[in-house]
């Protein structure tokens, strides 16, 4: 039985409807003459609390509301790679066909071109033996994504009873039947999933390879695992979406999925005018081939911004499924959160602290549980992974609020943006004294097996300057840097060099905007050598004027934008000369 | 403006602050357009916000004073407010609700367009990259402005919004006078003073023809607020979409909006967020900042300019807030600069625009543009430092790159930014004064430039 029932109440994207008793919580509805999409979200007798994920004006009380029977899902199969959607799967491309400019109301499309033909390859036979996650074959979806077709994962198994050959099929096409006990189970390219409902796995490991994002304060600093969770709180122009935008870009990722979460539209036209021409530095395809992007902007519908995210942590964990390392994007958590403030203040519930509904914790907690190391469900064996990255825009750039303290307990990752350094131009302005990685001593590994067994010992010496610096600029501030000894005065100025020459990083630059491991390790490498090299010039009675006059430096800190990756031997010219004119100034015995 | 047809209902359940509840409400729907009649026969407009169980919450835009809950009528339009439209508009002055207010009859319409608009498919954008010259250095120099940008003016009270605005309005409506371009300018709330001091500097330049005026002073109902940007802004797309004008929408104060939906939210008794306004105040100012932009295909762009007063100068205030994450970038003008004297008292530091990367560069302006202006942000941050060291150990405790530092931060303000208010600088002479600013430097400081540009650039003093 579905739901028929009328509309009693309207205020904004909450309605009530009477006469709902067939109606399911999290069941979605079709709401009034116009035929919006909703989503039940409390039942209270017969009468169903609805919110609604396309604009209300115009909605009056005695229209219909039908219920649909099926929770709020999304369509996976080829065809979602390259797509822009809305909160809820539908291809802003298509709603602009109907509704020209300016998203109109009641459109239906499909998530994706139900009539386009892929070519299809079996991977399995009449008789095979099936079970859910199982891979029956592979299409190629674009150059960079073969798409492996599964059975889904709440299937209950079975003998392949027919499969269709090698061919042309669009993704309506029954491609396969299953059999078991004697009733057949018709498959195809497709199959929906309910996004509120993590998808299964079979195993969860943890992350111990880093996902590199080619930006130096991340990847050198405070990196991200794949499967792993990040955060990046701050204010308002302290570089949230830009950093996003730079994962996005740039990390070695089979697929990405974005999530523009309440924010600006032109962030969203931008990443759709450039991902199509920029190369993905890791196989040299155009980045639009492997990016999913979801758009619900903050002007568009408050309900659809609430489901969102659960819409693309689906569609990643799809991919995930087939084998993929995949990373989300979300800009910005903290939109989400508020959409569901506003519709727990609709729903009258008691608001927790500053109007947030108490399971504004749990839904957090949920949210990145979803990320993770995964062995698929069925066979062949395949891992795969979701890293997720929230941005939080915390109110008045205060970090105690409570989207920010609660999204704190559940991410391992925390990249604290600093008004300070970016009203300062230090971009990206990620604070070094309050960001930290816990997956750092996980992922060393990789470096060493991958770039060099020294990377870590490096880079703790570099951070190590990097505190120091930052005690030591208390007694600066009171004192001068003139009261300082030597070697502290050495401090300062090396500090000021690993800022400029490394975790400062231009994300318009060419060159800079990406900068490979390899590079990272060597830039890292020529600074702490200068550090150590400075020291014993400055034991061996050198000054600091000596050392601040040496014309390398400026190089040093340079050769993040003027030294292509492709060029890193340029680098080794630097130290070269790094190392000759410490000789000359007190004929120093150097390290290399 | 005069409701023709609707359904008329006269029980009134309770008159509360800007709201009146009208009960045996049968067929409302949420949003509509509401003419309120009082007992003496006069009319005010109003809109539906809730509606159910029979009743309807009306937010009446022009305020309940003397309302009485015996007499008063209610006419539910069946539709959402709508703003008529057509070439006629330029040059005239409307009221907050979009009546005709320079005694001239209503406009002849070529169409009636809904005042809320609908969110622009993102898909459907043209990303904005077009410089727009605004003659101020500041300005075109680090902080450009771009066709279609949403870029806020962040102020505090007394300070020179107003002038700043109107010196931009005029000098890049010169410079775009080629093409077809409009201002539509909505006072929210301001003094009479303010809203004339625009309205005689567009005169003053020619642009008034070309304007379109929305004014809602600070004597005029609080409510009205609520509709004032939202009317401003339905011509402005009118203007850039149908008739294919670049057009520069100022909003001025946004802060009295906010305030206004405050007292609506009060009204109601919803959960407040921070300082009293609404959890929703993010979403509803972006329904109004999201309206700046371009589309594919088509000629025109709608350019925003809001200004904001900062409550005490707080930029963390909610309105500042919540408007900096929604919008472009922000100028942000500082006490300290204005105290000094020095116009425009734009605190570059705590300024940012967005699309400034966009806009800029070889093809569009110059190779070197964004470059020099991250170098200009560098040196002057750094001369803020060094300002604050020596006030602790004197010049003598600086080095010599210091004390070159403060030099930057001198020669910063007093050559590059500050101006005259009819001082209409080219691209030439601003970029040209950056690089001499940069050039008090030792060229190994410059790291923010590549080499190939100081070697074009750099002039040693
Ligand atoms: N890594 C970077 N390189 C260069 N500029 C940056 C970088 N990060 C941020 N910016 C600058 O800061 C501005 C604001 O960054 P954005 O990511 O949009 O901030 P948020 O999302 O936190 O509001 C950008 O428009 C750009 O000018
Ligand atoms: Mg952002």
């Amino acid at each position: 039985m579905v739901a028929k029932g009328k509309i009693v109440w309207v205020s904004g994207p909450a309605v009530k409807a009477d006469g709902m008793s067939d109606a399911k919580m999290y069941e979605t509805v079709s709401v009034g003459s116009l035929n919006l999409i909703g989503e039940v979200i409390r039942l209270t007798g017969d009468v169903a609390f609805i919110q609604v994920y396309e604009s209300t004006s115009g909605l009056r009380p005695g229209e219909p509301v039908i219920g649909t029977g099926s929770p709020l899902s999304v369509l996976l199969g080829p065809g979602i790679i390259g797509q822009i959607y809305d909160g809820i799967q539908r291809p802003l491309k298509e709603l602009s066909k109907k509704s020209g400019s300016f998203i109109g109301r009641g459109v239906t499309t499909t998530p994706v071109d139900m009539t386009k033909k892929y070519k299809f390859t079996p991977t399995v036979k009449v008789g095979d033996d099936v079970q859910a996650g199982n891979i029956l074959g592979t299409v190629e979806e674009t150059q960079l994504i073969k798409h492996s077709i599964l059975v889904p994962p709440d299937h209950h198994g079975g003998k392949i009873a027919s499969i269709a050959s090698d061919g042309q099929y669009d993704i309506e096409t029954e491609i396969a039947t299953t059999e078991k006990a004697g009733t057949k189970t018709q498959l195809k390219m497709y199959h929906r999933w309910p996004v509120r409902k993590p998808r299964p796995y079979k195993q969860r490991f943890d992350p111990t390879v880093p996902l590199i994002t080619g930006q130096r304060v991340i990847d050198t600093f405070f990196p991200i695992a794949k499967g792993g969770t990040g955060s990046i709180p701050g204010a308002f122009g302290t570089g949230k979406t830009v950093t996003l935008h730079q994962i996005a870009k740039w990390a070695d990722s089979q697929v990405v999925v974005y999530i523009g979460c309440g924010e600006r539209g032109n962030e969203m036209t931008e990443v759709l005018v450039e991902f199509p021409h920029l190369k993905d530095p890791h196989t040299g395809r155009p980045l639009m081939e492997r990016t999913v992007l979801v758009a619900n902007t903050s002007n568009m519908p408050v309900a659809a911004r609430e489901a969102s995210i659960y819409t693309g942590v689906t569609i990643a964990e799809y991919y995930r499924d087939m084998g993929n390392h995949v990373v989300l994007v979300a800009d910005s958590t903290s939109r989400w959160a508020e959409a569901l403030r506003e519709m727990s203040g609709r729903l009258e519930e008691m608001p927790a602290e500053e109007g947030y509904p108490s399971y504004l914790a749990s839904r957090l907690a949920e949210f990145y549980e979803r990320a993770g190391r995964v062995r698929a469900l069925g066979s062949p064996e395949r891992e795969g992974s979701v890293t997720l990255v929230g941005a939080v825009s915390p109110s008045g750039g205060d970090f105690t609020e409570p989207v920010t303290t609660h999204t704190i307990r559940f991410i391992k990752t925390f990249w604290a943006l600093d008004a300070r350094l970016a009203y300062s131009r230090h971009y990206p302005s990620i604070n070094w004294m309050n960001s930290y990685s816990g997956y750092l001593s996980d992922i060393a590994k990789w470096w060493s097996a991958n770039i060099s067994d020294e990377w870590l010992p490096l880079r703790n010496e570099a951070y190590s300057v990097l505190q120091r610096e930052d005690t030591l600029k208390e007694i600066v501030r009171l004192l001068g840097p003139e009261a300082l000894p030597e070697e502290e005065k050495l401090i300062l100025e090396v500090a000021r060099m690993i800022k400029i020459g490394i975790l400062q990083q231009n994300s318009f630059d060419n060159v800079d905007t990406y900068c490979s491991p390899k590079k990272q390790f060597k830039l890292l490498k020529l600074l702490v050598n200068f550090y150590r090299n400075a020291q014993r010039a400055l034991k061996e009675g050198a000054t600091i004027t000596d050392i601040r006059a040496m014309s390398v430096i400026s190089s040093m800190l340079k050769a993040r934008m003027e030294i292509p990756d492709d060029q890193l031997d340029k680098l080794d010219q630097v130290e070269a000369l790094m190392n000759e004119q410490f000789k000359n100034i007190v004929g120093v015995k150097v390290t290399t | 403006m005069t409701l023709q047809g609707g359904i008329e209902y006269s029980k009134i359940a309770e008159i509360k602050g800007p709201l009146v509840i009208v009960d045996g409400v049968e067929r409302a729907s949420y949003d509509e357009l509401v003419e309120i009649e009082t007992t003496a026969g006069e009319k005010r407009l109003g809109k539906v916000l809730e509606v159910g169980n029979g009743k309807a919450v009306v937010q009446v835009f022009e305020g309940t004073t003397g309302l009485s809950i015996s007499g008063t009528k209610a006419k539910f339009s069946g539709k959402t407010m709508t703003m008529p439209v057509s070439a006629e508009v330029l040059g005239r002055v409307f009221d907050g609700l979009g009546r005709p207010n320079d005694g001239l009859p209503e406009p002849i319409a070529s169409k009636f367009l809904d005042i809320n608009g609908e969110p622009m498919n993102p898909e459907q954008r043209e990303y904005p990259r077009d410089f727009i010259q605004t003659g101020v250095s500041v300005i075109d120099g680090m902080l450009t402005l771009v066709r279609g940008q949403k870029l806020p003016i962040f102020s505090g009270s007394g300070m020179s919004h107003n002038i700043l605005a109107a010196q931009i309005a005029r000098q890049a409506a010169v410079i775009g006078s080629g093409e077809e371009f409009a201002v539509v300018f909505a006072a929210i709330g301001v003094q009479f003073s303010e809203a004339q001091y625009f309205k005689r500097s567009l005169e003053e330049s020619g642009a008034l023809k070309r304007s379109v005026l929305f004014l809602n002073l600070a004597d005029d109902p609080a409510i009205e607020r609520i509709i004032t940007p939202r009317v401003a802004l339905t011509v402005a797309e009118y203007l850039a979409y149908d008739l294919g004008m670049h057009v520069l929408v100022i909003l001025t104060d946004m802060t009295n909006y906010a305030e206004a939906l405050r007292e609506i939210s009060a009204a109601r008794e919803e959960v407040p967020g921070r300082k009293g306004y609404p959890g929703y105040l993010y979403t509803d100012l972006s329904t109004i900042y999201e309206r700046a932009g371009r589309l594919l295909g088509r000629k025109g762009s709608v350019t925003q300019m809001p200004i904001l007063s900062m409550p005490a100068d707080d930029i963390t205030h909610p309105i500042p807030d919540l408007t900096g994450y929604i919008t472009e970038g922000q100028i942000v003008l500082g006490r300290d600069l204005f105290r000094k004297g020095i116009y425009p008292p734009v605190n570059v530091l705590m300024s940012l625009s967005r699309i400034m990367k966009d806009g800029v560069g070889e093809g569009r302006t110059r190779g070197d543009h964004m470059e020099i202006a991250n170098q200009m942000y560098d040196g002057y941050s750094r001369a803020q430092e060094v300002r604050a060291l020596s006030e602790i150990v004197g010049k003598a405790g600086l080095t010599g790159v210091d004390i070159k530092y403060m030099d930057v931060g001198d020669a910063f303000e007093k050559n590059f930014l500050s101006q005259g208010v009819d001082e209409n600088r080219s691209l030439e002479e601003t970029l040209a004064l950056e690089w001499k600013t940069a050039s008090i430097l030792p060229k190994g400081e410059l790291n923010k430039v590549k080499d190939k540009f100081i070697d074009q650039y750099y002039k040693a003093n």
